[in-house]
C-alpha cells in the first residue's frame, strides 16, 4: 500500500485522533494523540490490508517545546512502512506502552526512558537498561549537564 | 527443551567478565540445579554515548563513531549511516562507488561470520576453528588494510563516495582470496558444522518460534534461522543489489526443530558461500570511475527526517536520522538488530541447562558494541 | 615475593634469585581475557595463528583473576563497568600487571568529549604499568607492549630498595 492509502485509512478509521499526517515518499509519518495510541497500533498490526507486525524503531527525540516518540512499523507480509509520531510535553512525558502488542517495545521503552525520561505506563518492568540504577539525569535531554563524577569516578 | 522447575532458585551470576559472553554481557541466571528457569540480561557495560556524539560532531565526523559500533563489521555499519544521509540529501553515486561497497560489505560479512563461527566453536569446547577462521579472516584484513590503512575500523565509506579510491590490482586480489576461501568453508564444515557433538550440543536447544521472532523484532540469520525468508538486500534493495544473483539462506532444521541453534550458525556458514558469489559479481560489473565526484562540498541536509535499513552481517541495521539544516545532525537513532534479539533472549533459553545457555548465547551472535552503543 | 622481600640487602644471591623470579614471571604472564570492545578482535587476533601470543608464554587466557598474571584493559571503560574492575583487580594475586591497550582505556580515547559515561582512562581506578596506543593498537603493537612489560618485570627485585633501613 503506498503512504497516502495508509493515512486515508487511518484517517478513515480514526477521524480526529489523527491530528496531522504527511505521507511523503522519503519518510511518511501521522501525528496520534497520545491517549489513542494502543487502539491505534493495534489497528495497524490486526487489520488485513495493513498488518504491520514489525516495529522497527522507537525513537525519542527531545525538540525545543516537545519531545517526540516515533514509532517505525514495517509490515513482512505487505512490504509496506509507516511512521507513528505522539508529540508530548516535556515536563512530563507519559504514555502508554505498546509492550502488549510487540514484544519488541519492551526494550526500546526502556531505553527511551532510560536516555530521554518517557515514562510509559503499562510497562511491566520501566527501569534503566543502559545506565547504572543509580544515574541521576536523562543524558539525551537537550538541558542535560554532564556530572562533574559519578561514585568518586571523574567524568 | 522445558523442564519442570521444583525446589530452591539459586541466582548466579555469569558477570561482564567472561570468556564466554562475547563482551560485556551480565546474565543473571536463576537456577534450579543445572536446570535454568529465568536467564536475564543486563546490558549497558558499553555504553559509549554514541548518540550524544552524533548531536555534537558534524555529518562525516560521525562515520568513524559508526564504525564502532559493531567492530566486527564496521564496513557495513559505516555503509548503513553513510546511505541514510545520501537518501535525505537525494546524492547519487556511480557505479565505481556501489561495487565497491557492495565488495567491501559483503568481504566485512565474510570476516564477520568467521569471527561469529570461531568465537561459537571455541565456546563449544573446540580451539581450531577458532585459529582457522581467523588465519582465513587475515587475508581479508590485508586487502583492507591496502586499501585504506586499518584492519579493523575503517573510515572508509564517506558520505557521497569513498575516503580513496583501490590500489591497482584490488580485484585480482580479492578473486584469488573468493577462489582460495570457498574450499576452505567445506574444510570448515567438515570439521565443526557437521561434527556430532557440535551437532548434539546445538540442534535441539534455543529454539526461537517464528511469530515469536517477528514479534520481538529479529532479523537478519537469526530470524533466517527460524526458516522466515527475509533479508533486506532482496526486499527493499539498495546499492543495486537488486541486479545481484545470490540466494537468501534460510535455516531448515536438517539436525533438529527448525529454529535452533545449529540452523542459526548454518544460516551463517550459507551466507558466507552466497557473498563469495556476490562479490565476483560485483568485481566483474566494476568500472572506472572517480570514487569522490558525488561528495558535496558541504554535508548540509535540508530539514527533514529519514529512516535507512541495511543488512549487516548481525540483521537489519536501521538508522533514523533527524536533520534540522545545519551541520551537525540534530538526532541519529540507531535500531540495533543485537538490541531486539537480546530482548527475545529471555523467552528462547527458558528451561535449557546453564551449558545450553553458552550455546545459545554464541548462537544469536551478539556484539555488545551495538547493543549498548 | 612477600616472604623475602625487602628483607636483604643486594647480594650476589639475591641478584640470582632476582633473575630465576624474573625469567619466570616474565616468559610466562598469563593474561586475563578481559576484552571489553574493538581491541578484544584484535586481542583475540595477536592470539591467534599469524601474531601468535604463544611464543611469548601468553596464549593460555585465564577465565578467572585468580588465576592470571597480567590484565590487558582491552577497550572503553565504563562507569559501569569501572566498579568491576576495581573487584576483578582486587582478586589477582601478587604479582600483577596492568596492561592498558589501546586510546580508549588511556585516557578515554575517541569519547573524550562527549561521553557522560566513559572513564577517561583506566588508570583512574587501576595502576597500570604499560599503556599501548592505537586505536585498535595493531597486533604488533600489543606484543611491542608486552616486550616493554617482560623489560618492566626483568628490572624488579626482591632485595631492600637502597638507603632503607629494616625490612620493607
Amino acid at each position: 500500500m503506498k503512504p497516502d492509502e495508509i493515512a486515508a485509512l487511518l484517517g478513515a478509521q480514526f477521524g480526529a485522533r489523527i491530528l496531522e499526517s504527511k505521507p511523503s515518499p522519503l519518510s511518511p509519518w501521522s501525528v496520534v494523540d497520545p491517549a489513542e495510541i494502543l487502539p491505534v497500533c493495534r489497528f495497524l498490526r490486526d487489520d488485513e490490508r495493513l498488518r504491520m507486525d514489525h516495529l522497527e524503531c522507537l525513537a525519542g527525540v527531545d525538540y525545543k517545546d516537545r519531545i517526540e516518540v516515533v514509532y517505525v512499523l514495517y509490515s513482512m507480509t505487505h512490504r509496506h512502512r509507516y511512521a507513528l509520531k505522539c508529540l508530548l510535553p516535556r515536563e512530563s512525558a507519559r504514555l502508554n506502552s505498546v509492550e502488549s502488542i510487540w514484544g519488541a517495545a519492551n526494550w526500546h521503552e526502556r531505553e527511551a526512558y532510560d536516555l530521554l525520561g518517557i515514562v510509559f505506563e503499562g510497562h511491566s518492568d520501566l527501569r534503566r537498561i543502559l545506565l547504572p540504577d543509580d544515574w541521576e539525569g536523562h543524558p539525551l535531554r537537550r538541558d542535560y549537564k554532564f556530572p562533574t563524577s559519578y561514585r568518586d569516578m571523574p567524568v | 527443551m522445558e523442564a519442570e522447575y521444583t525446589g530452591d532458585v539459586m541466582t548466579l551470576n555469569m558477570g561482564p567478565q567472561h570468556p564466554s559472553t562475547h563482551g560485556v554481557l551480565r546474565l543473571e541466571l536463576k537456577t534450579d540445579g543445572e536446570v535454568v528457569a529465568e536467564a536475564i540480561p543486563h546490558i549497558g557495560y558499553l555504553h559509549r554515548c554514541f548518540e550524544k556524539h552524533a548531536e555534537n560532531i558534524e555529518y562525516p565526523g560521525v562515520v568513524p563513531f559508526t564504525d564502532r559500533m559493531d567492530y566486527c563489521a564496521a564496513m557495513n555499519m559505516e555503509l548503513g549511516y553513510v546511505l541514510a544521509v545520501e537518501k535525505l540529501m537525494g546524492i547519487e553515486v556511480n557505479n565505481r562507488v556501489r561495487c565497491i561497497r557492495i565488495i567491501m560489505a559483503e568481504l566485512n560479512r565474510i570476516a564477520s561470520h568467521l569471527i561469529a563461527a570461531g568465537t561459537y566453536g571455541n565456546d563449544m569446547g573446540s580451539f581450531t576453528p577458532f585459529l582457522w577462521c581467523f588465519r582465513d579472516r587475515e587475508t581479508i584484513l590485508d586487502i583492507f588494510e591496502e586499501t585504506c590503512g586499518a584492519r579493523l575500523l575503517y573510515n572508509y565509506n564517506w558520505i557521497g563516495g569513498l575516503m580513496c579510491d583501490v590500489l591497482p590490482g584490488f580485484e585480482k586480489r580479492v578473486i584469488d582470496f573468493i577462489d582460495y576461501f570457498e574450499p576452505q568453508v567445506d574444510n570448515l564444515n567438515k570439521l565443526l558444522s557437521d561434527n556430532y557433538i557440535f551437532i548434539k550440543r546445538t540442534a535441539n536447544v534455543g529454539i526461537m518460534p517464528p511469530e515469536l521472532a517477528i514479534n520481538y523484532g529479529v532479523t537478519g540469520p537469526n530470524l533466517r534461522g527460524s526458516g522466515i525468508k527475509f533479508d533486506v538486500r532482496k526486499d527493499e534493495p539498495y546499492l543495486g543489489y537488486e541486479e545481484y544473483d545470490f540466494d537468501v539462506a534460510i535455516g531448515r532444521g536438517e539436525h533438529g526443530p527448525i529454529g535452533s541453534c545449529w540452523d542459526r550458525y548454518m544460516v551463517r556458514i550459507r551466507e558466507v558461500k552466497e557473498s563469495c558469489k556476490i562479490v565476483r559479481q560485483a568485481v566483474a560489473k566494476m568500472t572506472p570511475g572517480d570514487v569522490q565526484e558525488s561528495i558535496p562540498k558541504r554535508i548540509k541536509p535540508a530539514a527533514g527526517e529519514v529512516y535507512h535499513r541495511t543488512e549487516c552481517p548481525r540483521g537489519e541495521l536501521g538508522y533514523y536520522i533527524v536533520s534540522d539544516g545545519s551541520l551537525k545532525p540534530y538526532r541519529v537513532k540507531v535500531k540495533s538488530p543485537c538490541f531486539t534479539v537480546m530482548g527475545a533472549f529471555r523467552k528462547i533459553s527458558r528451561g535449557a541447562m546453564i551449558a545450553d545457555i553458552i550455546a545459545i548465547l554464541g548462537s544469536v551472535d551478539v556484539v555488545l558494541g551495538e547493543i549498548d552503543r | 615475593m612477600g616472604v623475602l622481600e625487602g628483607k636483604f640487602e643486594e647480594n650476589v644471591f639475591i641478584t640470582s634469585v632476582d633473575w630465576l623470579f624474573n625469567w619466570a614471571r616474565s616468559n610466562s604472564p598469563w593474561p586475563l581475557s578481559f576484552g571489553l570492545a574493538c581491541c578484544a578482535i584484535e586481542m583475540m587476533a595477536t592470539g591467534a595463528a599469524r601474531y601468535d601470543l604463544a611464543r611469548f608464554g601468553a596464549e593460555v587466557f585465564r577465565g578467572t583473576p585468580r588465576q592470571a598474571d597480567v590484565m590487558i584493559v582491552a577497550g572503553t571503560v565504563t562507569m559501569k563497568m569501572a566498579t568491576r574492575i576495581k573487584r576483578l583487580y582486587a582478586q589477582m594475586p601478587e604479582p600483577k600487571y596492568v596492561i592498558s591497550m589501546g586510546s580508549c582505556s588511556n585516557n578515554g580515547g575517541p569519547y573524550w568529549q562527549y561521553g557522560y559515561h566513559v572513564l577517561k582512562g583506566v588508570d583512574e581506578v587501576i595502576p597500570v604499568d604499560v599503556y599501548v596506543p592505537g586505536c585498535p593498537p595493531r597486533p604488533e603493537s600489543l606484543l611491542e607492549g608486552l616486550i616493554q612489560l617482560q623489560k618492566k618485570i626483568r628490572q624488579e627485585t626482591i632485595a631492600k630498595p637502597k638507603g632503607s633501613k629494616g625490612a620493607a
